[in-house]
């Protein structure tokens, strides 16, 4: 059965019947047979990055942004390993990709051949899965399971090192029926029972609250529509993760906002005195728990994941619920009908919220010549909301400011590096979501440290004309490293500034981008336009105040209730316990 | 919830019989911090497409079901089972004691061997090999009385176990 075909071509043949469009790559002497089939056709297209690592987040942003599997393919061992970073990025955000390497042949695995490197043992454990095809007969069924378990379940990268003869070698391939793994088998539909005694739990609740998180984003856009229903016939205030934001509008009246290290007073504060927790889809991450023997003492906690590892890993629950987020909400909501529930009286609880709110944790007054970082980030959101653009981040200060003051409307539409936490992140994703949608508007807001970790990138994006936005608030700092060496480190600034730095603009220039600075509160709006009215990239070099600090802010070690609101909290210099954590 | 008594757990993996599942496993362990008192692994299906994988743990209860849970969703394993909590099962391991000396030592080695059942399994005018096999406690003590007598060296198969009955767990 099937066509007789080389392995290169059934590769190419396979990601055309997956319905891939979009390959993110680099070639190199193990991967040329199938750039020479790629070469040959016209139904994939090929996405040349300057460095592996960007080949990575590019499809991570091509797969957070569309909700389908990002591919990509490197060479065999500098490419490989160039490209670990990226899918380990995957891995701790639940990323579905498809990463094909390039080895040596298979007569010269083990020999320290030049290129080799041993792929499937370095990304054994930051993929979800890995596979050595030695026969080339075997390569399309790999190639097909490995979309499967990458988009099912807890999604993830999976690896399919492919030695340079198993690309030449001829086989015949026939396209697979329905995959079914013969041991994965997520299970996708709750328990009915669990479900049930949820239901009850939150109709009794005097004090709920909604902690959802990106598995919301994961199980697909209805998942976020379930939450909206959930939201409305419970009457619980919501509050998201990082990796969740978008899945409540953010003018919600029942939104609190992010929680976390830097998240809201309110959904901190909730998070603390609540009578119920229902976690959706998220994973009780340390920035979000703070300290654990003070996370949220006396609730209970209901927690929805689909990955039972997830269950009891930090946080003692008394109910888990296994199961994809948005087919629990779904049968959630019917039982809540179906017992003819109301929300119940939660007035009391909505009073104290309120004054939670009253104390606006993410307030900030723009005065003087320095621009401060929040005013740009707002500013940016008010000048482009109207476009709904997707927005992605680097990582320090500068993300944690675009998550408390870009508001997200949309699942899909904020991309970020949470718990890796990969400065270099957001302009590949940016270029990956770009894209995904040619039309839409795509910003990286980016700090001036981080967009320096890909910036030669700047070329993948001049070559396929794609007029993505990079708005750099630079504070000519680490911020995020120096807030920390000024809060526990008694402001001894090692290493953390951001010397020699370039001039953006000419940089910019010589990529054929253009440039723009924003010198101050002044010019902000005036750049900002510029940046929209020019139809093709452009980067934006915005001086904002150098000092700013990113609060609220729940020191490491701290608990919820100890949290930082303003300079005037400071520390200082933690002890060494708090300064042993991360 | 790392603070809670530490309990020795036996699990027993079935495995895809398939290049680097064991490094899988083994890996899983290190990279999280989980022990590992003692591993055996070995092909027990007709078409040699799965393996058994039988570990020997310890850990606070908590550390225990994380570790079953992360065992449970790696793609090529096909079930977890935690005997000590599935309840009835039998244990055993196997090994290979060398016993050196001559004249009474050589006749007290031979005496304790019987009484625990072990087999010489090579013999030369001043040395024995003794087979052994039965729970791990029992192995050990074994291996203690033959410090007195002339031990020379041991290898150890690690522990194997399965459930009571007549069905498959
Ligand atoms: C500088 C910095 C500061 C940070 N500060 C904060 C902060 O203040 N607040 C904050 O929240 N985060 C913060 N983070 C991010 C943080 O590190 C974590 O990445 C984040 O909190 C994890 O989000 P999550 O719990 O939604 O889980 P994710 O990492 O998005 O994991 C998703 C969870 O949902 C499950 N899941 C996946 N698919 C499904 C499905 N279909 N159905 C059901 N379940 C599913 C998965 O098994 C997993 O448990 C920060 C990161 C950085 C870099
Ligand atoms: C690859 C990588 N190296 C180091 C770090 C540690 N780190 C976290 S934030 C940060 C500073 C980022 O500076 P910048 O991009 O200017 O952002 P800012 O905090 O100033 O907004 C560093 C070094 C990291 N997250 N990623
Ligand atoms: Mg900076």
């Amino acid at each position: 059965m099937g066509t007789e075909m080389t392995g290169a071509d059934i590769v190419v043949q396979a990601l055309t019947e997956l319905g891939v469009e979009v390959v993110f790559g680099y070639p190199g002497g193990a991967v040329l047979p199938i750039y020479d089939a790629l070469f040959q056709q016209n139904r994939i297209r090929h996405i040349l990055v300057r460095h592996e690592q960007a080949a990575v987040h590019a499809a991570e942003g091509y797969a957070r942004a569309s909700g389908k599997v990002g591919v990509v393919l490197v060479t065999s061992g500098p490419g490989a390993t160039n490209a670990v970073t990226g899918i380990t990025d995957a891995l701790m955000d639940s990323i579905p990709l498809v990463v094909l390497t390039g080895q040596v042949p298979t007569h010269l695995i083990g020999t320290d051949a030049f290129q080799e490197c041993d792929t499937v043992g370095i990304t054994r454990h930051c993929s979800k899965h890995n596979y050595l095809v030695k026969e080339t007969a075997k390569l399309g069924p790999v190639l097909h399971e490995a979309f499967y378990i990458a988009r099912s379940g807890r999604p993830g990268p999976v690896v399919i090192d492919i030695p340079k003869d198993v690309q030449i070698m001829k086989a015949r391939y026939a396209k697979p029926g329905t995959i079914a793994h013969k041991t994965y088998k997520p299970q996708v539909k709750g328990d009915l029972a669990a479900i049930e005694a949820a239901v009850d739990m939150l109709a009794a609740a005097e004090r709920p609250i909604l902690y959802t998180g990106g598995g919301i984003i994961n199980s697909g856009p209805v998942a976020t529509q379930l939450l909206r229903e959930l939201a409305k016939a419970t009457g619980a205030p919501v509050t998201s993760t990082l990796m969740g934001l978008g899945t409540m509008p953010d003018d919600h009246p029942q939104f609190l906002g992010m929680l976390g290290m830097h998240g809201s007073y309110e959904a901190n504060m909730a998070m603390n005195q609540c009578d119920l927790m229902v976690c959706l889809g998220a994973r009780f991450d340390d920035r979000v728990t703070g300290r654990l023997d003070a996370f949220s003492p006396t609730s209970r906690k209901i927690h929805v994941d689909i990955d039972r590892s997830s269950f009891n890993k930090t946080v003692r629950v008394d109910l888990a619920i296994q199961g994809d987020v948005g087919s629990v909400m779904e049968d959630m909501l019917k039982v809540w009908r179906a017992r003819g529930h109301r929300a119940a009286d939660q007035k009391a609880w909505w009073e104290q919220i309120k004054g939670w709110r009253a104390r606006n944790s993410f307030g900030f007054e723009q005065k003087g010549e320095a621009l401060l970082p929040q005013k740009a980030i707002q500013r940016l959101y008010e000048m482009t909301k109207a476009k709904k653009p997707i927005i992605s981040t680097e990582v320090g200060q500068h993300q944690m400011w675009a998550a408390q003051h870009f508001g997200f409307h949309d699942p899909n539409k904020w991309l970020t590096s949470g718990g890796l936490g990969t400065m270099g992140y957001g302009l590949p994703a940016a270029i990956g979501a770009q894209l995904a949608f040619p039309g839409a508007l795509v910003i990286d807001i980016a700090g001036e440290a981080s967009i320096q970790m890909n910036i030669q990138e700047l070329g993948t994006a001049t070559q396929y004309r794609l007029p993505v936005k990079v708005f750099i608030i630079n504070n000519e700092y680490m911020g995020m490293v120096r807030q920390w060496q000024e809060l526990n480190h008694g402001g001894r600034y090692s290493e953390s500034y951001s010397d020699s730095l370039p001039d953006f603009v000419m940089l910019a220039q010589a990529y054929g981008w253009k440039g723009i600075t924003i010198e101050g509160p002044d010019d902000l709006d005036a750049g900002i336009q510029a940046m929209l009215d020019h139809p093709g990239p452009v980067m934006v070099d915005c001086r904002v105040a150098k000092l700013a600090n990113c609060f609220p802010m729940i020191p490491s070690g701290a608990a919820h209730t100890d949290m930082i609101l303003s300079a005037a909290d400071e520390r200082g210099e933690a002890d060494d316990d708090a300064k042993a954590l991360v | 919830m790392k603070h809670l008594p530490s309990e020795r757990h036996t699990l027993s993996i079935l495995v895809d019989n398939e290049a680097g599942v064991l490094a899988r496993i083994v890996g899983l362990f290190s990279a999280r911090g989980y022990n590992i008192e003692s591993l055996t692994v070995a092909d027990v299906s007709d078409d040699h497409a799965v393996s058994r994988i039988t570990v020997v743990t310890s850990g606070p209860p908590p550390v225990i079901e994380q570790i079953l849970a992360q065992l449970d969703r790696l793609v090529p394993v096909h079930r977890v089972i935690d005997l000590t909590a599935y309840g009835p099962h039998v244990e055993r391991e196997m090994a290979l004691v060398k016993v050196a000396g001559v004249g009474d030592k050589r006749v007290e080695a031979l005496r304790l061997a019987d009484i625990f059942r072990a087999r010489p399994v090579d013999t030369s005018t001043a040395s024995f090999v003794f087979e052994v096999s039965g729970s791990t406690e029992k192995v050990n003590q074994f291996i203690t009385l033959m410090r007195e007598v002339g031990l020379v060296e041991v290898a150890r198969t690690g522990v194997v176990a399965i459930a009571r009955g007549a069905e498959a767990v």
